[in-house]
């Protein structure tokens, strides 16, 4: 009966072809629309360590009092004095804290110009913290942390570009002037967002090249090639005065393996900021977060205003199409009142009715499916011009995305189809028959 | 024409009639809406910087295995590296002038703070203190960059200090924009009066105001003090630096391929990559490269739906006229002319189109409330609104023109025949 269905409802797509053309295009760019504005706002919103993203917190402490902190929320990041606290302290399975370094790379032996390196000065937990696999050997150790060791891990790009793609663990790379020994080689790893940096980035960024030792970053007096932000009058003249200012520049990471430990953890920041104040470094009760990375990144707005803005119109856009078919299928359908009297009449129910007229719709969805799934390919390749770079490249046709086109083409298409057909099934066979 | 036959006829189609409205309605919301932040963008792009901005240029370089800015000795070592840099792109035949300075507007990489007409301001006072951003520079930045003074006098050689990046010495002299010196003297006379940056205790003169210099940063953050900047007369010493350059007219390209080979011959260990020697054209096109795809986005999607819209249109009345093709005839046998038959259908269509424009004011209205609410935007002008109903209504007596016409060719003759 299907396949009766589908015959009948292609042959009456055919005889009214400018009518059938004007349902398949409003669907299909329609549907591409939202398609091509989902990608980005899929790749922008989409957790970056899905496995571990409840398990990680970024503790925040407000070191700057009521007057000027950010209307009441403490810095998006810690200053030296409340980052080592918090290293020092023993809660926490695992914990790091870091910044972003700029550094240039000079290449072994004459071959070439210095060249960029960017990267984190991390502790030793990082890579098992954010699961940072390797391709050769493997992060340092906390015993490397208290050496201030001159190990650094180097990403596939850097070890392409300065060693062939060698095995390179072991060897010994020049940076800024100082020579480090690489103990790893993480394979491509820059998960998006780039949540444990959301201080410094907006959260897309290239991969980082080098990842060095945070003690070693700071005997060699290493500012953040990020951002650092500060209150009030600036007295500080050396790499002590900035380090014992309220400058914030560090991002701190705790693992906390259930809500016990997180509460635990959070009453831990209470009272070492309720110490603080006792001390009377801070003038101001206690006031702290521990957020995780979904809160982490609602909180600093990850997701660009465009993104949402976009997606919306085009939904918008999308429910326009779906009424335009509503009507247009109407119009169809009910043009073919006398056919459907002289079918009910030789004793189809109303429901075999219903049926026909959804599997016409369904033809004329998937359709626009069809054509929708093009222009989506087309656009997902020129999201660039509403989009920087490092976010348009996120836009990709993968199968998921083409199945989502196709069904939701179908499915928008067999909904809107629900009334008309309703309507041509209600034709009251008599009343056509009379009249034709 | 009497309207109650038509209401009496448009009852008949109940389903059509409210799906046409509905279209419009919504329409009419998104497009009036779309085409307010398609305006919006472009008088952000459109804004000025307030610099010269053809033949000007920014060179952004780092030097490796450069001294420690935190040293006295290594603050005098990069300086010296940077007037070395400064006297060689000066002397090329090519440059008009150069000025070292930590950024540009529309750079987005700003050195905020707030200066205040008092002394010891802490940061979040409000009232007298006003956000600004700094721009570190010397004496050839108002000619570099193309800056007008309106009060006061420009930098001279003998103003120009320098610092370590991270260093806060005081800042004897300033100059700042007409903006800013509005806004902390209202009364005007800005020349010669002292401000506090920072908090400072010590003053700083204000020497010169320049009629309009936009900050660095482009995003939300700057609403308020977009056009307060201050222009400080002292070099920055970091183990890397910016030069802003003016090309001599006609001799932009020339002069930007000269500035690698210039440098390293000064000092090869420095790292100058692809991105080091950039136009202001293309900082200015990277800065708004969203707001200018947004309006394109925005564009594209108003023109696809009033299309979409339109054919809607043409395929119901179309439909409609199929179905009454025998009451048009009888009409015409009795006596109705192909004008009248037009008119109906065109009436027909004003009434559903203005039923569907008032709900979609009303939906326009609303959907830039939810936008204010979560996005900064405006208040969406009534004009905006206006324009778009007679837009819409445009549109559906531009539709329904070509079924209407065929409907009018009924011939009378219709009448007598079986439908």
């Amino acid at each position: 009966m299907f396949a009766y269905y589908l015959r009948l409802g292609m042959n009456s797509l055919r005889r009214s072809p400018a009518l059938t053309l004007l349902m398949v295009m409003a669907i299909g760019i329609g549907v591409a629309a939202s398609m091509i504005t989902y990608s980005v706002f899929r790749a922008v919103s989409g957790n970056p360590i899905p496995g571990k993203s409840a398990r990680l917190f970024t503790p925040q402490i407000d070191a700057w009092g009521p007057q000027q902190n950010l209307r009441g929320e403490p810095a998006e990041a810690l200053g030296y004095i409340d980052a080592m606290a918090l290293m020092r302290a023993h809660e926490g399975k695992r914990k790091t804290l870091l910044y972003p370094v700029q550094l240039s790379v000079i290449p072994g032996g004459n071959r070439d110009l210095p060249l960029n390196a960017s990267g984190y000065a991390v502790t030793s937990d990082f890579f098992a913290m954010f699961d940072v696999p390797f391709r050769y050997g493997s992060g340092w150790s906390a015993q490397d942390d208290d050496a201030h060791a001159n190990d650094v891990v180097i990403s596939s790009g850097l070890d392409q570009k300065l060693f062939g793609g060698a095995d390179s663990v072991g060897r010994t790379l020049n940076l800024g002037g100082h020579d480090y020994r690489v103990v790893g080689v993480a394979s491509h790893w820059n998960p998006r967002p780039r949540f444990y940096d959301l201080f410094s980035t907006s959260g897309f960024a290239d991969e980082p090249d080098v990842y060095m030792v945070f003690n070693r970053a700071l005997d060699l007096q290493m500012r953040t090639g990020g951002r650092n932000s500060c209150r009030g009058s600036l007295a500080y003249t050396s790499w002590q005065g900035y380090l014992q200012s309220n400058c914030v520049w560090i991002t701190p990471w705790v693992e906390l393996d259930s809500p016990a430990e997180a509460e635990g953890f959070r009453r831990f920041l209470t009272n070492y900021a309720a110490d603080q104040q006792r001390a009377g470094r801070f003038s101001w009760p206690p006031n702290v977060r521990l957020r995780d990375v979904v809160q982490w990144m609602d909180y600093e707005q990850v997701v660009p205003p465009e993104s949402r803005i976009s997606l919306a119109v085009a939904l918008g856009f999308f429910l326009i199409c779906l009424v335009n078919t509503i009507g247009l299928l109407l119009a169809k359908f009910m043009r073919r009142a006398g056919e459907i009297g002289v079918r009910r009449a030789l004793g189809a129910t109303r429901s075999e009715i219903y049926a026909q007229y959804l599997v016409e719709a369904g033809t004329v969805g998937l359709a626009g499916g069809v054509l929708g799934l093009l222009l989506t390919a087309v656009g997902v390749s020129g999201v660039g011009i509403l989009f920087q770079p490092e976010i348009a490249r996120l836009a990709r046709l993968d199968p998921s995305l083409v199945g989502l086109t196709l069904a939701v083409a179908i499915a928008a298409t067999v909904l809107a189809a629900f009334y008309p057909a309703w309507r041509a099934a209600h034709v009251q066979p008599a009343w056509q028959l009379k009249s034709s | 024409m009497k309207l109650h036959p038509m209401i009496a006829a448009l009852r008949k189609h109940k389903a059509g009639v409210v799906l046409i409205a509905l279209q419009i309605a919504l329409t009419l919301a998104i497009v009036c809406n779309a085409i307010f932040i398609i305006g919006q963008r472009i008088d952000r792009v459109n804004r000025p910087t307030g610099l010269d901005e053809s033949n000007l240029f920014l060179v952004t370089q780092q030097w490796v295995g450069a001294p420690s800015a935190d040293t006295a000795d290594g603050v005098a070592k990069l300086d010296a590296m940077q007037k070395e840099d400064l006297a060689a792109l000066r002397n090329l035949p090519s440059v008009a002038s150069v000025a070292p300075i930590n950024s540009l507007p529309l750079l987005n990489s700003t050195w905020a703070g707030s200066v205040s007409t008092k002394p010891d301001r802490k940061f979040s006072d409000k009232g007298d203190n006003v956000r600004t951003a700094y721009y570190f520079t010397d004496d050839q930045a108002m000619s570099t960059l193309g800056l007008k003074i309106v009060a006061g006098r420009a930098f001279n050689a003998g103003d120009v200090q320098h610092q370590g990046f991270r260093d806060n010495p005081p800042r004897p002299i300033v100059i700042v924009t007409k903006a800013l010196a509005d806004k902390l003297f209202p009364q005007g006379g800005a020349v010669g009066k002292a401000i506090y940056v920072d908090g400072s205790s010590s003053p700083s003169t204000i020497v010169g105001v320049v009629a309009r210099m936009q900050v660095p940063a482009t995003g939300t953050w700057v609403n308020g003090f977009t056009w307060n900047a201050t222009l400080v007369p002292s070099r920055l010493d970091a183990n890397f630096a910016r030069y802003a350059v003016r090309a001599k007219p006609g001799q932009m390209e020339a002069a930007m391929r000269a500035v690698a080979p210039t440098l390293y011959q000064v000092n090869p260990l420095r790292v100058l990559d692809d991105d080091s020697v950039k136009s202001f054209a293309d900082i200015r096109a990277h800065a708004y490269r969203a707001d200018v795809g947004m309006a394109v986005l925005m564009g594209v999607i108003c023109l696809i739906l009033l299309s979409v819209t339109a054919a809607g249109i043409v395929g119901l009345t179309s439909f409609w006229v199929g179905q009454r093709h025998k009451q048009i005839g009888v009409r015409r046998a009795l006596g109705a002319r192909k004008a009248d038959i037009l008119h109906y259908f065109q009436l027909e269509n004003l009434l559903i189109a203005g039923s569907g424009a008032v709900g979609g004011v009303l939906l326009a209205i609303g959907l830039n409330m939810l936008l204010m609410k979560h996005y900064e935007m405006d208040r969406l002008p009534i004009l905006y609104v206006l324009v778009g109903v007679a837009a819409v209504l445009l549109l559906g007596q531009g539709a329904v023109f070509v079924p209407a016409r065929r409907a009018s060719n009924v011939p009378p003759v219709a009448a007598t025949r079986v439908a």
